[in-house]
C-alpha cells in the first residue's frame, strides 16, 4: 500500500529525474527552489504531463510504465489534486464543484449532492453550498478545493502550494485547518511548498528537489539539523559549509577553517546556527576558538531578530536582537569581528 | 508632446473629412472653363462593356487631354444612380423604358437617340449537349434554365419572348443581370439561358447559341443621351457623336449589335 | 494637489476622445438615418403584406439560423483544434480560415461553384454518385452563408479558448472527467459568452450575405432569394420598395441582437 514513482522527463529547460516512495498516512512535503521540478513532479503523478521514461505505481496498480507503454489517463487515476489557485469552476455553485468528481464517476445527481453536502458540513461551509466560488474568501476556496479533491476518495492526494494564494494574516488559521483535514485522510499525501514554516508545520517527511533531482530526504528534524545543500540551509535558516575534516577542525572549500571537536577526517558538512554567531566591535578575548575579521554586507530585519550578513573568510550570517544591533552600530561595509564557539559547529559527513 | 499629438488627431481627421466633402462637390464655377485633364464619365448598360471599351482609343486619338471613364451596370441600376444625383456625362441604356424615366424626369440634356439594336438568343453549353432546338424545349422540367430577373431589361424581354411563343418555363434562378446568365451557363451550372446576341458573342466558345425565331424575338433598342448636369458637356456630346458615327456603327456591328 | 491635477487632466482629455468617437458614430449611423428618412412609410403595410417579402424574410431567417447552427457544430471543434493542439502549419491553417473574411463574397461564390458546382471538384462527384447538384438550391444558400460567416464564429471561439484558463480542464480531468465531459461541463460553459457573441456575429453576417449567395445559389423567390437579394433586385426597378425591405431586415437583426445581448452578453 504505497506510492512508488520513478520518473524521468524533460520539460523545456528542466530535466526531472526522481525516485519517490511514500507510504499511506504519511505527509510528504516537497520543497525546492522555483523551477526545481516540484510542480512538474505532481503533474506527472496526476498524469497531466507524460513521463518520458519510468514507472509509477500506486497500491500495486501501475499508473504509468513506459517500458510496457502503459499510461492510465488522468481521469482514470485514483488521484485528487488541490491546485495552487484552487481552480474552482466559476460557473458552478460550491456544492456542484464538490459533487463534480462524483458526477464524473457516474454517481447520480441526488447522491452526489448529498455527499457534497456532507463534505461541505465537514468543512464548515454548509451555508455557502449554493454560492458561486467568486464570493468565497481565500481560505474558504481552499477548503472547497480540498473537499472537491477528497470527495472522490482518491488513494493519492496532491496539494500544490495550497497556502500560497492566501495573504499572510489568513495563513496561520488556514494552515491549522488544513492540518486537521489532512489528518483525516488515509491515503498518500504529497504537498508542494516553498514556505519553510508550512513545511515544518505539516510535514512528516521532507523531500528536497533541486534542478530536477532529489538532493535530500528525511524527517523534519533530520533535514533541519543536517542540511545537505545551500538551498536547504537557507530554507531552514542556518549557515552551511562544505569542506574537509582534519582531526579537530574543518577546512572549508571556499576558504577559511572552523575548529570543531568532532570534525574527524574526510569530506564533511558543517552547520552553524546564526544565533550561535557573535559579533564584536573589537577583537574578543577568552574561550571562542573560532575568531575572524569581516565586513558587514547588510542587515535584514525578521520579526524580533536582525540577520546580519558578514563577508569574510568564511562569510557567515549572524542573528542578533535589534538592541544588540543598535549597540554594535552596524553599518554596511563596516569592519567587525566574528566568533563562534567550537561546540556550536555541527559537523557531519558529506 | 504626445498629448499634443493625441489632441490634434481629431482635428486632422476633421480637416480630412471636410476636404473630402469639398472634393465631392462638383466645382461648378470652374467646370466649363477648366477643360484640361477632364474625364468624361459614361454610364452604360452591362451589355455595352466590350464595344464601348473598344471606342476608348479612337476617342482619345483626337483628344489627348480628355479620358473616358466607364461604369457598366444594369440599366435600371444606372437610372437609379442618376436619379440619386451621381455625377456623370453620358448615359446609354439597354431599353427605352428606363431611359424614358430620365427623360420625363428632366434629367437629360436632349432627346435620347437609339444607336444600337440587340436581339435575344438561347445560350446553351458548348456543342448543345441537351439538344435544345428552340424556346419550347426550355419548358422541359429536367432542363436547368436561368433567366435574368424581371427587374432588369434582359429578363423582361426574355419573358416577353417566352410569352409570345406560349412557353411556360420554370427557371432555377433569376440572375441579377444578363452577364450572370451567361456565366452560369458557361460554368456548366445551368443547361440553358436567354441572353442578348452580343453577350453570347462576347462569351466566345464558352457557350453555343440557338436562335429565337423573328416572330417571337424581342428587339432591344439602346438609346444614348447626354445628361442634364453633365459637367463636361461638349466632350460628352463628342462621345455621343462618335457612337453614332460610321466608326461607332462598325464597332457595334462587329460586337453583334443590330443597327437602327 | 497631484490628485486634483490628475482629475483635471482627465476631464480635459475627454473632448479629444469624444470627437473621433462622434465621427465614428456618424459614419455608422447617418446611412441608417438616410434609409429611415427616405422610407415611404405609407407603403410600409402594403410592402410587408406582399407574399414575396414574407417569403424572402422567412428564407433569410431559416437559412441564416441553419448556417449559424452548422457553424457552431463544425466551427467550435475546429476552434478547439486551433487553440489546443500543437501541430505544424497551424499558423497557415488559421490564415486559411480567416481568408473568407477578406475575400470579396462574389469571389467566394465563384470558388464555391468551382468546388461544389455541377462541374466542380466535389460537385461533379456528388452529381455522378448521388445525382445531387447543389447550385440553385436552398442548401447552396446555407453553404454560401456558412462559408462567409463561419470564420467570425471560429475566431471568437478560438480567442476565448486561448485566453481561458487551461487549469480548469486539468482540474476536471483529475476529478475523473473524460475529454468529452470536460468539454461539455467545463470548457463550453466557460466560453459560453464568447460563443454567444461569435454566434451572433456569425448569424448577422449570414443574414446580410449577398455576393456569395447570388453567385453560388442563384436567385429564385422561395428557394434561394434571401432578403439581401430581394433588396438588390428591388433596387433595379423600385428603389422605394428596396428601402422598405432593408428596413425590415434592419428591424429583425436589431431585435435579435438586442435580445441576444440581454441573454448572452450579460454574463460576460
Amino acid at each position: 500500500m504505497m506510492l512508488d514513482a520513478d520518473v524521468r522527463l524533460r520539460l523545456g529547460e528542466l530535466l526531472l529525474e526522481v525516485r519517490l516512495k511514500a507510504a499511506p498516512g504519511q505527509l510528504v512535503v516537497l520543497v525546492g527552489p522555483n523551477g526545481a521540478g516540484k510542480t512538474t513532479l505532481l503533474r506527472a503523478l496526476a498524469g497531466l504531463v507524460p513521463v518520458d521514461e519510468g514507472r509509477i505505481s500506486l497500491n500495486g496498480e501501475v499508473l504509468e510504465d513506459t517500458s510496457r507503454e502503459v499510461r492510465v489517463p488522468t481521469e482514470r487515476r485514483p488521484v485528487g489534486m488541490v491546485f495552487q489557485n484552487y481552480l474552482l469552476f466559476p460557473h458552478l455553485s460550491v456544492i456542484e464543484n464538490v459533487a463534480f468528481g462524483l458526477r464524473a464517476r457516474g454517481v447520480s445527481r441526488s447522491e452526489a449532492r448529498q455527499q457534497g453536502a456532507v463534505w461541505l458540513e465537514r468543512m464548515g461551509l454548509s451555508a455557502k453550498a449554493d454560492a458561486k466560488p467568486r464570493s468565497l474568501s481565500g481560505g474558504q476556496s481552499q477548503r472547497v478545493a480540498l473537499a472537491r479533491a477528497l470527495a472522490t476518495s482518491p488513494s493519492l492526494l496532491l496539494l500544490d502550494e495550497p497556502l500560497a494564494a492566501l495573504d499572510a494574516p489568513a495563513r496561520a488559521g488556514v494552515r491549522r485547518d488544513l492540518r486537521r483535514h489532512l489528518a483525516t485522510f488515509q491515503g498518500v499525501r504529497i504537498l508542494v511548498t516553498h514556505d519553510p514554516l508550512e513545511a515544518v508545520a505539516l510535514a512528516d517527511r521532507i523531500v528536497v528537489i533541486e534542478g530536477g533531482t532529489i538532493v535530500q530526504s528525511g524527517d523534519v528534524a533530520e533535514v533541519t539539523a543536517r542540511p545537505r545543500s545551500r538551498y536547504v540551509a537557507e530554507f531552514v535558516g542556518v549557515n552551511l559549509f562544505r569542506g574537509r575534516g582534519v582531526g579537530d577542525s574543518i577546512e572549508i572549500d571556499t576558504g577559511g577553517a572552523l575548529a570543531a571537536p568532532d570534525a574527524r577526517w574526510g569530506d564533511a558538512f558543517a552547520v552553524v546556527h546564526p544565533h550561535a554567531v557573535s559579533i564584536h566591535r573589537k577583537e574578543p578575548e577568552g574561550s571562542p576558538r573560532n575568531v575572524w575579521r569581516g565586513t558587514v554586507e547588510g542587515c535584514d530585519f525578521e520579526g524580533d531578530r536582525v540577520r546580519v550578513r558578514i563577508q569574510g573568510t568564511p562569510s557567515i550570517v549572524a542573528e542578533v536582537t535589534p538592541p544588540a544591533a543598535n549597540e554594535l552600530d552596524l553599518v554596511d561595509g563596516g569592519p567587525v569581528w566574528v566568533s563562534v564557539k567550537a561546540t556550536d559547529v555541527v559537523v557531519y559527513p558529506a | 508632446m504626445r498629448k499634443d499629438f493625441v489632441r490634434r488627431v481629431p482635428v486632422i481627421l476633421a480637416v480630412l473629412l471636410i476636404a473630402a466633402a469639398c472634393t465631392g462637390q462638383p466645382a461648378e464655377g470652374g467646370g466649363e472653363t477648366d477643360d484640361a485633364q477632364r474625364e468624361v464619365i459614361v454610364l452604360a448598360a452591362a451589355s455595352l462593356t466590350e464595344v464601348f471599351q473598344s471606342l476608348e482609343e479612337p476617342f482619345g486619338a483626337t483628344r489627348s487631354d480628355v479620358s473616358l471613364q466607364f461604369s457598366f451596370e444594369s440599366s435600371s441600376t444606372l437610372v437609379t444612380q442618376v436619379q440619386q444625383g451621381i455625377e456623370a456625362d453620358v448615359i446609354a441604356t439597354a431599353d427605352e423604358v428606363t431611359m424614358g424615366e430620365l427623360e420625363s424626369g428632366g434629367l437629360l440634356a436632349g432627346p435620347p437617340q437609339v444607336f444600337a439594336l440587340n436581339e435575344l438568343v438561347i445560350i446553351v453549353e458548348p456543342g448543345n449537349p441537351r439538344n435544345v432546338q428552340g424556346l419550347p424545349d426550355l419548358a422541359d422540367p429536367e432542363l436547368k434554365v436561368v433567366l435574368a430577373a424581371e427587374e432588369v431589361p434582359a429578363g423582361a424581354y426574355a419573358r416577353e419572348a417566352l410569352g409570345s411563343a406560349g412557353v411556360e418555363v420554370e427557371p432555377v434562378s433569376l440572375e441579377e443581370d444578363v452577364k450572370a446568365v451567361v456565366s452560369k451557363v458557361s460554368l456548366g451550372e445551368a443547361d440553358a439561358g436567354i441572353a442578348y446576341v452580343t453577350d453570347a458573342q462576347a462569351a466566345g466558345s464558352a457557350v453555343s447559341t440557338v436562335p429565337i425565331p423573328e416572330e417571337h424575338n424581342v428587339v432591344a433598342r439602346y438609346p444614348i443621351a447626354v445628361l442634364n448636369d453633365a459637367p463636361n458637356d461638349n466632350h460628352a456630346q463628342a462621345f455621343v457623336e462618335l457612337v453614332l458615327s460610321e466608326e461607332g456603327r462598325q464597332a457595334l456591328s462587329e460586337s453583334g449589335f443590330g443597327l437602327p | 494637489m497631484t490628485q486634483g491635477r490628475a482629475r483635471r487632466g482627465s476631464v480635459r482629455r475627454l473632448p479629444a476622445f469624444a470627437f473621433p468617437a462622434v465621427l465614428a458614430l456618424l459614419v455608422l449611423v447617418v446611412p441608417l438615418v438616410g434609409l429611415i428618412v427616405r422610407a415611404p412609410w405609407g407603403d410600409l403595410g402594403a410592402e410587408l403584406a406582399a407574399p414575396e417579402v414574407r417569403q424572402a424574410l422567412v428564407l433569410s431567417i431559416t437559412t441564416s439560423l441553419w448556417a449559424t447552427a452548422l457553424a457552431i457544430l463544425f466551427g467550435v471543434p475546429l476552434a478547439w483544434v486551433l487553440a489546443r493542439l500543437e501541430f505544424r502549419g497551424r499558423a497557415l491553417l488559421r490564415a486559411l480560415i480567416v481568408l473568407p473574411m477578406v475575400l470579396p463574397p462574389v469571389v467566394g461564390g465563384v470558388a464555391l461553384l468551382l468546388a461544389f458546382g455541377r462541374r466542380g471538384l466535389i460537385g461533379q462527384w456528388l452529381d455522378q454518385a448521388f445525382g445531387i447538384t447543389l447550385p440553385f438550391t436552398t442548401t447552396a444558400v446555407v453553404i454560401a452563408e456558412l462559408f462567409v460567416a463561419m470564420p467570425f464564429l471560429i475566431i471568437a471561439v478560438e480567442a476565448a479558448l486561448r485566453s481561458s484558463e487551461r487549469g480548469y480542464e486539468e482540474a476536471a480531468a483529475t476529478l475523473g472527467a473524460g475529454r468529452w465531459l470536460v468539454f461539455r461541463r467545463v470548457t463550453l460553459p466557460l466560453i459560453a459568452p464568447s460563443l454567444g457573441a461569435g454566434a451572433a456575429l456569425c448569424w448577422a453576417r449570414a443574414l446580410g450575405e449577398f455576393g456569395a449567395t447570388i453567385t453560388f445559389a442563384g436567385n429564385l423567390p422561395g428557394t434561394t432569394q434571401t432578403m439581401p437579394l430581394a433588396v438588390y433586385l428591388a433596387l433595379q426597378s423600385r428603389p422605394e420598395g428596396a428601402i422598405v425591405l432593408s428596413l425590415v431586415l434592419l428591424a429583425v437583426s436589431l431585435g435579435v441582437l438586442v435580445l441576444l445581448r440581454d441573454r448572452w452578453f450579460a454574463a460576460a
